[in-house]
């Protein structure tokens, strides 16, 4: 056994081996199958719950495996846990797109679990190299998932420009990180967190922040680095969109609260400034943009990019309040966002692509379900009680207020309203248009499960929000152990 | 488990709403009724549970969850039992069951979807005014306080084709809001006077200060939840929406005027009993609007043709006794006569239902008359709602009536105790003259020409039922408007309901049996620590104390006593009234009319309270929305603002979407671009 892993460290990381091996024999089961077997996708779902039962044993524990590299602890479980439902409900959603494609399921579903091992990585790491082999695993799958349907322009150019953005921003991410290892001698956060106290402010760290919140940035889609999103969203096939703008978000936001509020806590009046910025530009940029979009997974992108702009509110404010709204968010965000995603799987038929705005009209007299699920998601994305994102918002937007941040929160709500023009114009065309395009959408018992999952994850939150909140708080103050009650001081 | 209580109908609910119309009528009626009953047993088995803890430790608590956190304020959805809410479940899912039963039968003609959809909203009546009493606090209680809200707005407008059904069930909508609003905001002040909202707290924080002597906080606050309660109990100034709510279907009215809804106000108050004893201002002026509305709405009563627009009128009129009793700080009076009201009240709008079914929606009540032979079990059981609710001696009514008359004229208010007998005096009439034009005297007989109901709907404008359009649209054999056919009396449903209801009228007095009858008061002294709060009797006593020693008790007795003769006597003597005008001397009441006409015109355009507020508030509210708000401030100062900024973030927008050009060198552009200037920032900085 090499030095420095024990036996113990595989214990610990049992989910990330049981996700591994689930993966590897998923790739067996498919040569074995006929292609285009259904069965792949129960498969995918066992392998997802094999891995949340894996879970179970580790949620109360608080260690540190393999010296240092990945911490286990609630805050890294509440993530698993957003990333596992994100990847179940992308996967069945998955099956119709894919038949409709004419694409093959084993890759895909395959990749879908790769991505996901590298976001459960992301989310545990307290170092910065296996942080970065989580992000890399990640979005190497993220790479090939946005250009899977290979005969598809749209899908091949979207690949291309992820994958070309991708590298560039990485190198500024790992330039960053090279940095932080040069002056403080360590890539272990916490320890880089120890080294730094007391010390008067080095520029050199200063440059090392910048670049290495601009790499992260690219990853969650803040404005400026956000060009690529719409373009790549609107290519990639439609549950992967759907994962990317959820899973691979959560992910990063993850390695970033590990990476800034664990890690730099000393330096947190430099970033929290950057934050507070980007914050404020993220949020309005990807609103107004959303505004002209008249294709759906568009609009959804620049909603998403805005998304990051309301989630980073909960970063600045630093709070262990703050961040255990953030959290919240995310696991609401992911359920309307994935919903929303979902009704747009089920407009894609072999006449349609069903990506556009007007191929929604009238769709509430031709499927009245699908019509009122988009109808919830659509005033939670947009913060109407009593749905979920009202809840979210209330929490994050309370948590910038607690901590001295008002106008992030004006902004913030003035940004909500701007938002509920687009978001609305879906619901106008769902209900009050008549004439509709193509053949008949329908639902697949997948779908209508992920729909209905989705629908009732939004509503129930969004009455009982007391459900979360607790967990939230618990996963925010493992977090803080080490970092934000330094940073707060 | 308290949460099963309101949760059964809710549940009933989701099932009638979602899946009802594929169900049948057989399968979601007994949905319905099982929910209820369900809910009825739970209840009585929780309320066991209370009775057999001692008296000062009489209150189950259950936190459902924790609901909303948000700095200091904390609201969990947290349901408490105690004496007060035990009596009120009981009443609530009860009655509720019978009226249940009732509308099976009452309800049969609809459509099933209809009928589906009716009992949806029935349990979700029911099921807010669960939560409504229930609740430990503010917020829980408002949740069913603007359920029920809701749920009346639907019920009454459940014919919503017909316009005078949809807009009276607008304007209970709409009345209740402005009382909603005033009770919101003394919520409001609540929770920045006493810094929380729990009743418990909130009671006790109210116990540690000396009752007001000035009109200070608390009065304020007080009086703005009594706003509040003016709408859901139909008090002067808010009471008009009550009698357009009988455009719903009969068995809705039952249900609003007994069980659910209208009890909400008086059960606020004695909820925070303690908190309005001690502002005693507002308790005054809860005495005098009580009283005054008693007495406004019997005499408005005096005078409908409309049957249950006579009984709209009465509940209005008892329930201004029941805030007289809250007013004179008799709270016990006040739930008691709330809980005997709720068995004759509903037994007699659902006798009232049972003529209306019979005579295929008939509901003038100068095209009645002489029903008593041809339905039997209707008027004998219709009979004794009227003697319960007139006060006649041994019936339910007599023993609350008399505790809140008694409680008046001990407290020293004379003036609201004559009010309060004339009243009585009016509610024995007008019940009777009701008894009398429906059921004795001669069948009605159409004058040559008239055709029958079925044909020609409907048959007195404005006023007419709508269960005969629910008929009619079926096609239901229900020829019983022609006279000389014999009419059916109430199906076995129905009358189940009606016989259990006029058990219940009869004996629904006997717990409070007062001392002076040589009962125990057994109810009042059940519900005492509703009203107080556990070990701290001394401080500001709130609710009517019983009398201290014993010679007090004896000359109490004495009075008591003498009272009881006095309004049994007025009660009868309305009764020979009746007899004398309506059964005796009818042409007699016709000529009293003609030589009081202008009297009997304002009587019979109800004051024209309707008239009145809409020349000064809705009126004048309309111009100042359109010509004001609408066309001056709404489409020049804000629509010219909003389109402004949208046209100026659609150019922005426009010109952001023209940045995303797709090529991946300018996009590479940009993020370097991203990192120079954040850079340049720094350094600058």
């Amino acid at each position: 056994m090499p030095p420095g892993i024990s036996l113990s460290d595989f214990y610990y990381i049992l989910p990330e081996i049981v996700l591994t091996a689930g993966a590897l024999v998923l790739l067996v089961v498919d040569a074995r199958l006929p292609r285009g077997s259904r069965a792949l996708t129960w498969v995918t779902m066992a392998v997802l719950l094999a891995t949340a039962v894996s879970l179970v044993p580790f949620r109360n524990t608080d260690v540190e495996v393999s010296q240092g590299l990945l911490a286990v602890d609630q805050f890294a479980l509440f993530f698993k846990v957003v990333f596992l439902v994100a990847a179940a409900m992308t996967v069945l959603m998955s099956e119709r797109y894919l038949q409709v494609e004419g694409a093959s399921f084993g890759e895909y579903y395959f990749l879908i679990l790769c991505s996901t091992l590298g976001m459960m990585i992301m989310a545990g790491s307290i170092d910065l190299i296996s942080a970065f082999v989580g992000l890399e695993t990640m979005a190497v799958s993220f790479y090939i998932l946005a250009g899977f349907i290979k005969p598809n322009q749209r899908s091949n150019e979207a690949a291309v420009k992820y994958f070309l953005l991708g590298a560039f921003s990485l190198g500024i991410l790992l330039y960053g990180m090279s940095i932080l290892y040069g002056v403080s001698g360590t890539t272990n956060l916490r320890t880089m967190a120890t080294v730094f106290v007391g010390h008067e402010r080095n520029p050199l760290l200063v440059l090392a922040v910048i670049l290495v919140v601009a790499g992260m940035e690219f990853k969650i889609a803040a404005v400026p680095f956000h060009m690529w999103a719409p373009d790549v969203y609107e290519g990639a096939p439609t549950p992967v969109t759907a994962f990317l703008s959820v899973g691979s978000k959560a992910a990063s936001f993850a390695m970033l609260l590990r990476i800034f509020v664990e890690g730099l806590p000393s330096m947190d009046a430099d970033w929290r400034l950057l934050f507070e910025m980007l914050a404020i530009v993220t949020m309005t940029v990807g609103n107004v943009a959303a505004l002209t979009q008249s294709n759906l997974k568009r609009m959804l992108a620049y909603s998403s990019i805005a998304h990051a702009g309301y989630l980073l509110i909960g970063v600045v404010a630093g709070t262990p309040r703050g961040i255990s709204a953030m959290l919240i968010y995310l696991l609401i965000y992911s359920f309307m966002q994935l919903g929303a995603f979902a009704v747009i799987v089920m407009m894609r038929r072999k006449d349609v692509v069903g990506d556009e705005l007007k191929d929604l009209s009238g769709l509430y007299h031709r499927q009245p379900f699908a019509a009122f699920a988009m109808l919830v998601f659509m005033l939670s994305l947009g913060g109407i009680p009593p749905t979920a994102g009202f809840m979210g918002k209330l929490w994050l937007f309370g948590a910038a207020i607690d901590a001295g941040y008002v106008w992030l929160a004006v902004i913030g709500v003035l940004n909500s309203a701007v938002s509920l023009y687009y978001y609305l114009r879906i619901v106008v065309f769902m209900y009050l248009k008549k004439e509709t395009i193509g053949s008949e959408p329908t639902l697949s018992p997948a779908l209508t499960l992920t729909l209905g999952v989705a629908v009732a994850a939004t509503l129930v939150l969004g009455v009982y929000p007391g459900l979360l909140f607790d967990l939230a708080e618990a996963s925010a103050r493992t977090l803080g152990a080490s970092g934000v009650t330094a940073a707060i001081r | 488990m308290l949460v099963l209580i309101p949760l059964l109908p809710l549940l009933g609910f989701l099932l009638n709403a979602s899946f009802g119309r594929r169900l049948g009528k057989s399968a979601s009626g007994a949905i319905a009724v099982g929910a209820i009953a369900l809910s009825f047993a739970l209840s009585v088995g929780a309320v066991y549970r209370l009775v057999q803890l001692p008296p000062d430790a009489r209150a189950i608590v259950q936190h459902v969850f924790t609901w909303i956190t948000s700095g200091e304020f904390e609201a969990g959805f947290t349901l408490r039992l105690d004496p007060l809410s035990a009596l009120m479940i009981l009443v609530i899912t009860g009655i509720g069951s019978l009226i249940h039963v009732y509308s099976t039968a009452y309800m049969h003609e609809e459509r099933d979807a209809e009928y589906a959809r009716y009992f949806s909203y029935l349990n979700l009546f029911a099921a807010f005014m669960l939560v409504l009493v229930l609740g430990a606090n503010f917020v829980v209680m408002f949740v069913g306080w603007e359920g029920v809200g809701l749920c009346s707005y639907l019920l009454i407008g459940f014919w919503y084709q017909k316009k005078s059904a949809s807009d009276a069930g607008n304007k209970a909508f709409i009345v209740n809001r402005i009382g909603d609003f005033g009770f919101l905001l003394g919520v409001f002040l609540v929770f920045v006077q006493f810094g929380t909202i729990d009743f418990q707290e909130v009671a006790r924080a109210a116990a540690s200060l000396s009752p007001e002597t000035t009109f200070g906080a608390m009065s304020l606050i007080t009086l703005l939840l009594f706003v509040g309660a003016t709408g859901k109990s139909a008090q002067i100034p808010l009471f008009v929406w009550l009698p357009d709510a009988m455009e719903g279907p009969t068995p809705v009215s039952a249900l609003i005027h007994a069980a659910t809804m209208v009890t909400a106000g008086v059960y606020m108050i004695g909820r925070n009993a303690v908190l309005f004893s001690h502002a005693p201002e507002t308790l005054a002026i809860v005495a005098i609007v009580g009283a005054a509305t008693a007495f406004f709405a019997g005499t408005i009563g005096l005078v409908q043709n409309d049957i249950k627009r006579v009984l709209a009128y009465s509940t209005v009129s008892q329930l201004g006794y029941m805030f007289l009793a809250m007013g004179v700080g008799a709270f016990g009076a006040g739930v008691f006569h709330l809980y005997t009201h709720a068995f004759f009240k509903a037994l007699l709008f659902l006798g009232s239902g049972a003529v209306i079914h019979a005579l295929a929606g008939e509901q003038d009540l100068r095209r009645m008359g002489g029903l008593r032979r041809e339905l039997p079990i209707t008027y004998w059981t219709f009979l004794i709602g009227a003697l319960a609710i007139a006060g006649v001696p041994l019936l339910s009514g007599f023993f609350s009536k008399d505790e809140i008359l008694f409680r008046t004229y001990a407290s020293g208010h004379t003036v609201l105790w004559v009010v309060g007998l004339l009243t009585s005096l009016l509610t024995a009439v007008y019940m009777f003259r009701l008894v009398f034009l429906a059921f004795h005297g001669e069948r009605y007989v159409p004058a040559v020409g008239h055709r029958h109901a079925e044909d020609e709907a409907p048959v007195v404008p404005g006023d007419h039922g709508a269960p005969a359009a629910g008929m009619d649209r079926s096609g239901h054999p229900h020829g019983h408007g022609r006279p000389g056919e014999r009419l059916h009396d109430a199906p076995a449903p129905m009358a189940l309901a009606l016989i259990a209801l006029a058990a219940g009228s009869i004996l629904a007095g006997y717990v409070g049996l007062p001392h002076a009858l040589g009962g125990s008061a057994m109810l009042e002294t059940f519900l005492e620590p509703s009203f107080t709060i556990a070990g701290a009797q001394d401080s500001g006593e709130p609710a009517a104390g019983e009398p201290g020693d014993s010679h007090a008790a004896e000359s109490g007795q004495a009075l008591e006593l003498g009272l009881m003769g006095v309004s049994t006597a007025v009660a009868l003597g309305g009764i020979a009234i009746a007899v004398f005008f309506f059964l005796r001397n009818r042409d007699l009441s016709g000529r009293v009319a003609e030589r009081f006409s202008g009297l009997h015109t304002v009587l019979q355009n109800k004051y024209y309270v309707d008239e009145i507020y809409d020349a000064t508030i809705v009126q004048p509210l309309h111009i100042v929305s359109e010509q004001g708000l609408w066309k001056g401030i709404d489409v020049r100062a804000i629509d010219g603002a909003v389109n402004g900024v949208a046209q100026a973030v659609g150019g922005l927008s426009e010109r952001l979407r023209r940045l995303q050009t797709g090529s991946v060198r300018a996009y590479a552009a940009s993020l370097f671009l991203g990192v120079v200037l954040i850079l340049g920032y720094y350094v600058w900085r």
